[in-house]
């Protein structure tokens, strides 16, 4: 159907526009002009489309061009490349190599059995030991993984969640050594376990303990490490998933109101730590869609804040985010094409205003990505950051009518979204009633379908492709390091005063078993005591138990 | 049936019923976007499917096959650890007498690991950006008397 554009009884178009647009032949090719997440989207979009408000500058309420008034003319985002793999020595070496490239902080990605509480020698850590991410079971570990990175000069970024108050623990106790005073700690922990259960799934204990945990870690970096981001609430993995913009949005946004709820339940003050809050979002192809998303986010957030919550500080309004390019949007087939894909997207992520980025290399379709690929795809930032002037002017695209009318339609749905979540009870019962899940799960499938039939094109997959494919070098990851990094964990557990070590775990069980405890302090006192990741996890598994999902299709 | 029973013989499985497949996710990782887009595509085509849910063992998958009287497997794997994990199922169904039922998979697996897995004893294995219909189709060659009925 041909929409137009938008014409009211007051509004019509000059006689000689319509007839030359009724005369007009239009392409046929059965592709979708709705966006990626089935928005419509009309031809041409005009002042009629756009809600009358006032005025709106960056910096300032809500934030829907920026959270600073001079956007990236004040300071650029700090371009922060997820990297880890094999072992804490082989990765230590690649952070080097990136720092040395001229990245501005660091971002650490750890194998399957670390984000999943378990040690090395776990039985079912076979085959999986540092070929995700970096391999991580004690303090020994971390230390080596930041071996001549000065702490108190670098931001780290980890991405860890149900475990992530261990490995925090593990990062401060490093801090320690080199001197350096939790207040000059920096960084983010992602550590948020809402999205695990809705979408990356990567959880272990139930979820009132799993929010208990993140609470604890909240409360404990209000009160000692000030500078640090205790949780990065984030929309990733959900979009990653299978979601819609519209639902990465809201869910993530849903999530975020959830822990600001949690940790007033817990009885702190919204403006003593709604400021450390951060955000993580995607940025994927359709390139309009996106910047709408990440402006209506800091809109959304901004009006809730205050309004809904009292915050009076401006920092507890503004929404900060990290922004990922789109992992499942590249392409096993002609990968060198996902170069194309990923500066596209990371320049939305740009236009939209994000604090950091991170540009996915072209192989990381088929593996983690080698030196070269990871290069390339940093090169991609530091191009759009000094070659294409784009971060010269904030908020370039505010005032477009289309922009304008996407951004409002996106709040519009993100709205219903948390209608539909509190009319189940919130975050935590949607979740048990899978709503969330199910609802990424039909956006999936609807996607798919849509390819399948050619409504949506990917180059290279199901249209303009290639007979010969390059071969692109990938990174292995040898098996035999499996073997070495079980000695060093081994190493570990005979060299400590094992004694200690035991009581250390015995006071987590009962503080464990005691919600008003905070439990950050004896997991640090655990890790300095070499307690195992795996060991600490494992003695909150003995009083809060185990989660498992009920499987949907 | 419990664990310690034994498996229906071989040549019984799979004669009572259309052709019924057991989806599972082996290994750690949560990735189960692929796994449920091809449950949904199988069970639309008319296959029975049984999907296990995540983090399932080598011995859970075998154990649900035999439980499910399935003839196929299904395997999908993201964090890198297929060739550890997907010749341990085949060697699984070997040790419980059970060769006769087929295991393809699917996942981020380079073309060389593909080669190897298929020397393995993996029937086929399908990549990022494979039609849900070459799957379909697949088994249909594969099980020409079990063919399901097409898609509405």
């Amino acid at each position: 159907m041909r929409v137009r554009y938008h014409r009211d009884a007051a509004g019509e178009a000059p006689e000689s526009w319509d007839s030359e647009y009724e005369a007009t032949p239009m392409r046929d090719d059965g592709i979708e002009t709705a966006t990626l997440s089935g928005m419509d989207v009309k031809m041409l979009y005009t002042s009629r489309d756009v809600e009358a408000r006032p005025e709106e500058l960056s910096g300032q309420y809500p934030y829907t061009r920026g959270i600073h008034k001079t956007g990236y003319r004040g300071r650029l985002w700090t371009m922060r490349q997820f990297s880890g793999f094999a072992t804490a020595a082989e990765t230590n070496r690649r952070y080097k190599y990136l720092l040395a490239s001229g990245q501005t902080g660091l971002s650490v990605a750890f194998d399957m059995p670390t984000l999943m509480g378990q040690d090395s020698d776990a039985p079912t850590s076979r085959g999986e030991i540092g070929h995700c991410g970096v391999a991580i079971d004690s303090l020994a570990d971390m230390e080596t993984l930041f071996e001549g990175i000065p702490l108190a000069e670098v931001s780290t970024s980890m991405t860890i969640n149900s475990p992530a108050a261990v490995l925090f623990c593990m990062y401060l106790a490093v801090a320690e050594k080199q001197g350096v005073p939790f207040t000059n700690v920096n960084g983010t922990l992602q550590n948020d376990i809402l999205k695990e259960f809705i979408a990356q799934k990567e959880y272990i204990f139930p979820p009132e303990p799993s929010m208990r945990l993140v609470v604890d870690s909240i409360e404990y970096c209000t009160a000692e490490v000030p500078r640090y981001n205790p949780v990065s609430i984030s929309g990733y993995h959900i979009r990653e998933a299978g979601s819609t913009a519209a639902q990465e949005l809201a869910f993530t946004l849903a999530d975020g109101f959830a822990y600001v709820d949690a940790c007033i339940e817990r009885g702190m003050a919204v403006d003593d730590f709604a400021p450390r809050l951060s955000f993580f979002f995607d940025a994927h192809i359709d390139f309009f869609e996106e910047i709408a998303k990440f402006r209506a986010a800091r809109r959304i957030w901004a009006r809730h804040m205050r309004e809904r919550y009292g915050a009076r500080d401006e920092r507890s309004w503004k929404l900060r985010f990290h922004t990922q390019t789109a992992g499942v949007s590249l392409t096993a087939q002609q990968p060198q094409l996902n170069i194309a894909r990923t500066a596209l997207e990371a320049l939305a992520a740009v236009l939209g205003g994000t604090q950091s980025l991170h540009t996915n290399a072209m192989d990381e379709v088929l593996a983690l990505p080698t030196d070269k690929a990871a290069q390339v795809a940093l090169r991609t930032q530091q191009m759009i950051a000094y070659e294409t002037g784009v971060a010269n002017t904030v908020d370039p695209l505010g005032g477009s009518y289309f922009m304008e009318n996407l951004t409002d339609r996106m709040e519009e749905e993100a709205e219903a979204y948390f209608e539909r979540i509190d009319s189940l009870g919130g975050v935590i019962p949607a979740i048990e009633a899978a709503f969330m899940q199910r609802e990424i799960a039909d956006a999936a499938f609807r996607h798919q379908q849509e390819v399948e039939q050619k409504r949506r094109l990917v180059v290279g997959v199901n249209e303009f492709m290639s007979d010969q494919d390059d071969e692109l070098e990938i990174l292995r990851i040898p098996l035999g390091l499996e073997q070495e990094q079980v000695q060093r964990l081994h190493e570990v557990r005979r060299s400590r005063d094992e004694a200690r070590a035991n009581r250390a775990l015995e006071r987590i069980r009962e503080a464990a078993a005691n919600p008003n405890q905070n439990l950050m302090p004896l997991i640090l006192d655990a890790v300095r005591a070499s307690c195992t990741e795996g060991e600490i996890m494992g003695a909150m598994v003995d009083v809060f138990g185990l989660y498992t999902e009920k499987a949907i299709i | 049936m419990t664990a310690s029973s034994a498996p229906p013989p071989p040549t019984a499985r799979g004669k009572a019923h259309p052709l019924r497949i057991v989806m599972a996710k082996v290994g750690l990782d949560g990735h189960d976007r692929g796994v449920k887009v091809v449950a949904r595509a199988l069970r639309d085509a008319g296959y029975e499917v049984v999907y296990t849910g995540l983090r399932q063992t080598p011995e859970m998958v075998v154990e649900a096959a035999l439980q499910e009287d399935a003839q196929v497997i299904g395997l999908s794997l993201h964090s890198g650890a297929h060739m550890t994990l997907f010749p341990a199922v085949v060697e699984e169904l070997r040790k419980r007498d059970a060769t006769d039922i087929v295991v393809f998979g699917g996942g981020i697996i380079p073309d060389e690991d593909i080669a190897e897995l298929k020397k393995l004893g993996v029937a086929e294995l399908f990549t990022p950006g494979t039609p849900l219909k070459d799957i379909v189709e697949w088994l249909r060659g594969r099980f020409p008397e079990t063919a399901a009925a097409p898609a509405p």
